[in-house]
């Protein structure tokens, strides 16, 4: 039996624990005052002599406290013995599996080794203040070094389980569950239904139903939990006592508030119930821990079982049946062994502050818990964090003067998992104060919200009001409609924007900064990428040799927005890749073996270079960037960014630039304000505000599209289709998320409507017309290229028929002719065009340079 | 209260004393010079347990640990408790009372730091000279070292008599430190020699685990400090050397097994490898260069400010004769080397000049290049040459990756202090096939020259470390990499032996007209700059104007690049305010450099 000497000084021997108000007056607690105290045994006749009223009813000795427990006399007591406490044991063997229906109750190994706390009887307990949580009655019985009242924890814990009904439940895990009724009970009623006993109980709850048990729970995880779970399995019993369980239920507390940054770990969490949250770097490999070793005699085969107590073994010097010294030898399939895994998880990158690297802490998970979460994981953590000191050398006496420190997890909880599932977890990741909040909301209030809200972004960068317009609207985003009933499946919601410009206009700049300021925003340059680092690629795991799938810069964007630099400077297999992207916003892969969809709702801010190097205003977009019609028109909105070349902007912008290189320290300050604020602004919206369309704005909708359709009609010429009206659509949900606004009304139509006419002004304006021409964008050719292209097929198609005799013509003659007939120039391409268009119709075959006529 | 020659010595001793009373543990400010440096001393002549100090970077930063604050010692026979300060120590005395009620428990940071990557010669010579050796104590180690090393050192002694010993180990030391420092390692042939993880090949000197009490969040990896603290070389602290004799009863303990033993390598290593070093006292370095110590950066300046335009002339001179005559490169090379980021808006940084040497003879072989980095290096307090060979940019790993295994940030050749002088030899640029990796370093060095940062690779995601590098590229044509500045070299002289040439001038600065350059860059750089409201309105007209007259000519871009040139030419001259001279400066020279490369610039389709 180890002496309460042995317990671990972390925790009790430390003169400042704040949370237990016993020490709070003393310098060392109780227990320890108690022991130097030789005349307390003249307390010890206060003690009746019958078995306390409030101890623990017999069910418990079924379950945890396996030690039979005996009334103890007053008269027998030792102060120096251990027998004088009440032992609670998770101790497996040596009971009779009666009571809770034959149910094994099983280890905690994820609660320590150390499972032989004791009670203290608080009524010898000299100091008072420790009695002003308990009745002021009675006898009472407190686990050694804590203020644990067993029977009042328990009592609470079954209270807490009954009458918990949870007011605010929006956790998709709950959505099946009667909100009326006592959560956690019907929570018990899935267990024995589902016979998976674990039950999750959110710290949450716990602390909003009683405080006073919430505080135990956190700074004496490893005497409540048994607690608990002995309350629970009472209860559980009691109601469904058919049910039968693997093994007893084991409470999983998670979601502990006290610590929520691994960087905020300090001594005084130890041995204390924290939650924390990170990444999984790396798991080791499963590794059998001894629990319980087995002896034998070698000379009388008796058989002895030795608790493993902090990793050591005691082996039994002496065999108690036949006396024989060093005859036993441990027999390892007969002992017993727990799962155990080492886990060692990163702090997530958004917990970081800059210009550090990121803490690793180490996890230990037992049993069921081991192989749980896999490296690039994301987690909370929830468990009781521990030190433990290190010996430089087990067989020298001076220790390292430092410690090892890890956490031994009692509750996972995956972070990203609800990703998968396809639901925004944004709103998990942030959480924003009620402060916060309301900032944000007299924010959203002003009226010129939005002109606020584009200045501040990339206020580097001059002027260009309506991309950065443009830009604000695609980090909002619009509503995500779901049509997967009416087999249309995901509308999308992202917004993607195409700059294309002279070279030096701060487009990459521009990119930068929205690479910077979204949290899942990755940045790639066309010339730098390949089709497989955008997508996915998959690859051997040195370690494990399994194929593994390993995700590109579009599926790590999901849900943020993908930069791409020198869009036009892309490979054409790689772009081919976006398409699906861009409007079914998935990703479809086939590659060894490996058949997946994988969700890539990104949205694409790109930026292209025409080919020319220079713009050539004499030509559409088309022409200048070289990039196919299909990928261009998924784009929702095309800048330019030109130099206006004009007096007065040459001014400001000289202005802006001036100032950006001699500004004081107090207006930087401010800017990066700014930037957290529009942050947090645009995080809250995205979580928060989905809003509908009105009745007007669907009406101002409609009537946009069709005065767009108008537009066109007028010279033969469509300028509008139904991609566009989607567009708008999305537009004008983000223009009423930016006001925080619950319903589209018509003004977010009209500025929809501006930003998109504006946009369309400068990339399908057809350079020969100086008309918008749409079909630039969706056919790749102007309505006036077209009818060119037809007239000279018509000229082709008339010269050929005027000539019949000769059916077989040489390329290059016919070329000429046709120019010799043609009053404006043709070009060799236009020429190339026509026959084709010819060829088409089966008018004509083309074998190298020579055309022969069908016949 | 403790003298000066107490901390040296016996700063344990100090500190058990003050231990109890409250009171701060405080250096006395005239010890700064008296305490020897790792950086000078090979460890095995210093005494363990003493003061030392260390010029360095925060290579990497390890977890905090817990550790005993304050303990109980149970004297075995007698039986009495003493209560111990746990602080500075890494291994507790005998007989510690684990279970005592006094036991406090105190967190700790552990930063992994290496020497300043890149460190001129010339730093680390005089930083060693001007260290004072201390009295008394030192005397006995110091002779046995003087009898050994006066026969293989034939290094010049300095005049000074009790500096010759110092100064010579600094300039002779490199070798024979290394020797005695990789012993421990290479007697064990069962574990290859650790890696000490410096950023940069070739690298020596020691590496040091320096345990921090205070106030960690303060500092930043990258960081370059001096650190005063206690030596500790116990070596009990190794994992290494108990791992042999006493495996078996490691793997028992559940605890220990469970890190792996590469990770055990990495975070224990031999004391007499990687020393640490209890922090007591730190000083930011903005700079490493010794002739500027901070506690006199006022006087200096205000004495030197009035000298700084024949400095300039000089320095400029100099460099005429180091670019075969062409002056209006030596003048962007000499903006160049004071250039710094001094100031981030959104994620432009300000203050870069990354330049582009182009035209650098090809004929001489890598001769001129190569010479000209020497000629550099003599006046940058750090600098390093990245000869951008095929190889180097398949194999290099430039940028810093997170090993999971051993737990440890492997550092990269990018992973350098502020203001280090980067050069990157492109003439080595040969034909043939970049493999991922390479392109990864193109891409790497590209944001660095575009952004300032590096995007350190932690495998599950990246993270962005903002940089602060003089990037300078000698190329025989337009660079691959971006720059700010491109500048074609046009010699005026054909030495018909480049060797010579630039041999006979690198020696004919004498060493205190070096130091006057060397002294003229650092200052030039940390000048504070504004530009007056007048100036404001002439700079605005002025690019009006130009507009006015063809807006081809001057885009917004140009207008960056000319406000940048003429901040430089500002600081250069020792003004820190912009005024309408150095404004039509800086155009003269923007034109005439533009003149130059312009027919250049347009077969090259790459953004500036």
């Amino acid at each position: 039996m180890s002496s309460p000497m042995s317990t671990p000084g972390g925790k009790r021997g430390r003169p400042s624990n704040p949370s237990t108000p016993a020490s709070e007056a003393a310098t060392s607690p109780p227990a320890q005052r108690r022991r130097g105290q030789p005349s307390s045994n003249g307390d010890l006749p206060l003690m009746p002599t019958s078995p306390p009223t409030d101890m623990p009813d017999p069910l418990q000795d079924t379950s945890l406290f396996s030690s039979p427990r005996r009334s103890v006399l007053p008269s027998e007591v030792d102060m120096s013995s251990p027998l004088m406490y009440g032992t609670p044991s998770s101790r497996v063997d040596g009971t009779p599996r009666s009571g809770a229906r034959g149910t094994p109750a099983r280890q905690r190994p994820d609660l320590g080794s150390v499972r032989k706390s004791k009670q203290v009887d608080l009524q010898s307990e000299p100091v008072s203040d420790i009695l002003t949580t308990m009745q002021p009655a009675g006898q009472r019985l407190v686990i050694w070094g804590t203020d644990v009242n067993v029977a009042t924890c328990k009592e609470k814990f079954q209270r807490f389980l009954q009458r918990f009904i949870d007011p605010s439940s929006k956790e998709d895990e709950n959505s099946c569950l009667d909100l009326n009724e006592p959560l956690y009970m019907q929570k018990l009623e899935e267990i024995s239904i589902v016979g998976d006993p674990v039950l999750n109980i959110n710290c949450g709850h716990v602390s909003s139903f009683d405080a006073e048990l919430y505080r135990q729970l956190v700074c004496y995880p490893q005497e409540v939990i048994p607690t608990f779970d002995m309350a629970v399995n009472e209860l559980f019993f009691e109601r469904f006592p058919d049910s039968i369980l693997e093994h007893q239920i084991q409470v999983r507390p998670y979601n502990a508030l006290k610590t929520r940054n691994m960087r905020s770990l300090n001594p005084e969490d130890i041995d204390q119930l924290i939650t924390i949250s990170g990444m999984v770097i790396r798991t080791s490999q499963l590794i059998p821990e001894m629990q319980e070793a087995f002896f034998q005699c070698a000379v009388c085969a008796f058989s002895a079982r030795v608790e493993v107590d902090r990793g050591r073994i005691a082996e039994p010097a002496v065999c108690r049946n036949c006396n024989t010294t060093h005859s036993l030898a441990l027999i390892h399939n007969r002992s017993m062994f727990s799962d155990k895994q080492m886990v060692k998880i990163q702090e997530s990158p958004e917990d970081m502050p800059a210009g550090q690297t990121p803490h690793t802490t180490v996890v230990y998970a037992h049993n069921d818990l081991v192989d749980k979460v896999q490296p690039g994981d994301r987690i909370n953590i929830t468990g009781i964090y521990r030190a433990v000191p290190m010996r430089v050398n087990p067989r020298q006496s001076n220790v390292k003067s430092v410690y090892k420190t890890h956490i031994d997890v009692i509750h996972f909880r995956k972070t990203d998992e609800k990703r998968l599932h396809g639901q925004d977890d944004e709103n998990e990741q942030r959480l924003f104060t009620e402060a916060r909040v309301q900032t944000l909301r007299e924010l959203a209030a002003k009226p010129d919200v939005y002109d606020r809200l584009s200045s501040a972004l990339a206020p580097s960068i001059y002027e260009h009001e309506d991309i950065k317009k443009g830009i604000l609207l695609q980090l909002f985003g619009g509503t995500r409609k779901d049509f997967s009933q009416t087999g249309r499946g995901n509308f999308r919601a992202e917004v993607n924007i195409l700059l294309c410009g002279d070279p030096g206009t701060s487009k990459s700049q521009l990119l930068q900064y929205v690479f910077n300021l979204v949290p899942r925003g990755q940045y790639t340059s066309g010339k730098g990428s390949s089709a497989v680092g955008l997508t996915a690629y998959i690859m051997k795991d040195p370690e494990t040799r399994q194929t593994v799938l390993q995700t590109g810069a579009l599926v790590l964007s999901d849900n943020g927005i993908c930069c791409i630099d020198e869009f036009d400077k892309m490979s054409d297999s790689t772009r081919s890749v976006l398409h699906e992207v861009m409007e079914q916003q998935t990703l479809s892969i086939a590659k060894a073996g490996i058949i997946c969809q994988l969700n890539a709702r990104t949205s694409i801010l790109a930026a292209a270079n025409p080919v020319e190097s220079q713009w050539n205003p004499k030509k559409t977009t088309i022409e200048n960037i070289q990039l196919p019609h299909t990928l261009l028109s998924r784009f929702d909105l095309i800048f330019l960014m030109l130099d206006p070349q004009d007096e007065a902007y040459d001014r400001k912008l000289a202005h802006h630039l001036v100032s950006l290189y001699y500004q004081s320290e107090e207006q930087l300050e401010e800017e990066n304000l700014d930037m957290a604020v529009l942050k947090d602004f645009i995080a809250y919206a995205r979580s928060y505000i989905q809003p509908k369309l009105s009745e007007e704005a669907g009406q101002a909708l409609i009537e946009a599209y069709v005065e767009m359709r108008k537009v066109g009609s007028g010279r033969g010429m469509v300028s509008a289709y139904p991609r566009q009206l989607e567009s708008l659509i999305r537009l004008a949900e983000a223009h009423a998320k930016v006001r925080f606004s619950d319903k589209v009304e018509t003004i977010d139509v009209e500025e929809a409507k501006r930003l998109h006419r504006e946009a369309l002004k400068q990339s399908a304006t057809d350079p020969r017309t100086g008309f918008v021409d749409i079909s630039i964008l969706t056919t790749g050719m102007s309505a006036t290229a077209r009818k060119r292209k037809e007239e000279i097929t018509a000229a082709l198609k008339k010269m050929l028929q005027s000539r019949t005799k000769t059916p077989v013509m040489k390329f290059q003659q016919l070329f000429d002719d046709l120019r010799g007939q043609s009053e404006t120039a043709i070009t060799k391409d236009q020429f190339e065009e026509a026959l084709k268009a010819l060829c088409d119709e089966d008018y004509l075959t083309i074998s190298g340079k020579t055309i022969r006529l069908a016949t | 209260m403790p003298s000066t020659n107490d901390w040296i010595n016996n700063p344990l001793g100090v500190v058990e004393e003050m231990f109890g009373k409250i009171q701060v543990e405080t250096l006395p400010h005239d010890s700064y010079n008296t305490v020897p440096s790792l950086n000078d001393v090979p460890l095995h002549y210093l005494k363990p347990n003493s003061l030392v100090k260390f010029r360095c970077l925060i290579q990497d930063m390890f977890d905090p640990e817990f550790y005993m604050g304050a303990y109980d010692t149970v004297d075995p026979s007698t039986k009495a408790k003493v209560l111990r300060c746990g602080k500075y120590k890494d291994v507790t005395e005998c007989g510690v009372d684990l279970d005592s009620a006094n036991m406090v428990t105190s967190e700790r940071q552990t930063f992994y730091c290496v020497p300043i990557p890149g460190e001129s010669p010339w730093v680390k010579e005089i930083s060693s000279c001007a260290r004072v050796v201390p009295s008394t104590s030192y005397v006995p180690s110091r002779q046995k070292r003087s009898y050994e090393d006066d026969d293989e050192d034939d290094m010049d002694t300095q005049p000074q008599a009790q500096g010759t010993p110092a100064a010579a180990e600094a300039q002779g030391n490199g070798d024979s430190k290394r020797q005695e420092t990789e012993a421990p390692s290479g007697q064990k042939a069962s574990s290859p020699p650790l890696d000490l993880n410096f950023p940069l090949p070739g690298e020596k000197g020691p590496a040091c685990l320096v345990k921090v009490y205070a106030d960690w969040d303060s500092f930043k990896l990258n960081d370059t400090m001096e650190v005063y603290g206690i030596l500790s070389v116990s070596p009990a602290l190794s994992a290494l050397s108990d791992q042999s004799d006493t495996s078996s009863s490691l793997i028992l303990d559940p605890a220990e097994c469970m890190e792996t033993a590469e990770e055990l390598r990495v975070h224990s290593p031999p004391a007499s490898l990687v020393p640490r070093l209890h922090l007591i006292h730190t000083q930011r370095l903005a700079h490493n260069n010794p002739l500027l110590p901070p506690a006199a950066l006022e006087d200096t300046l205000a004495s030197t400010l009035g000298e700084m335009v024949s400095v300039r002339a000089e320095l400029l001179a100099y460099f005429t004769q180091l670019l075969l005559g062409d002056v209006l490169a030596a003048e962007y090379l000499l903006l160049h080397l004071i250039s710094n980021v001094y100031a981030r808006r959104d994620v432009i940084p300000l203050g870069k000049f990354t330049l582009n040497l182009s035209g650098c003879p090809a004929t001489a072989g890598p001769a001129y290049t190569e010479q000209l980095y020497c000629a550099l290096q003599q006046l940058v307090p750090s600098a390093y040459r990245l000869s951008m060979t095929l190889q180097n940019m398949n194999q290099l790993r430039l940028v810093p990756r997170k090993d999971y295994v051993a737990n440890r940030l492997l550092s990269g050749a990018l992973q350098l202090a502020a203001n280090t002088s980067l050069y990157l030899d492109e003439t080595q640029l040969e034909q043939g096939q970049l493999d991922p990796a390479g392109v990864r370093n193109i891409t790497a060095l590209g944001n660095v020259i575009s952004w300032q940062k590096v995007d350190y690779d932690f495998n599950y995601h990246q993270m962005e470390f903002p940089s602060n590098i003089n990037v300078l590229i000698a190329s025989e044509g337009r660079s691959l990499l971006p720059s700010d500045c491109h500048v074609h070299l046009q010699p005026q002289v054909t030495p018909p032996n480049m060797e010579a040439y630039l041999g006979s001038a690198l020696t004919a600065q004498s060493s205190s007209q070096l130091n006057k350059f060397r002294l003229y860059l650092t200052m030039a750089r940390t000048l504070d700059y504004s530009i007056s409201e007048e100036v404001t309105k002439a700079v605005e007209d002025d690019f009006v104007d130009m507009r006015k007259d063809d807006p081809q000519s001057i885009s917004a871009d140009d207008l960056h690049s000319l406000l940048g040139v003429a901040r430089l030419l500002c600081l250069s001259l020792g003004q820190s305010a912009l005024s309408t001279d150095a404004w039509s400066r800086a155009k003269h020279i923007e034109t005439l450099r533009k003149s130059r490369s312009e027919p250049q610039g347009c077969l090259n389709g790459n953004e500036p």
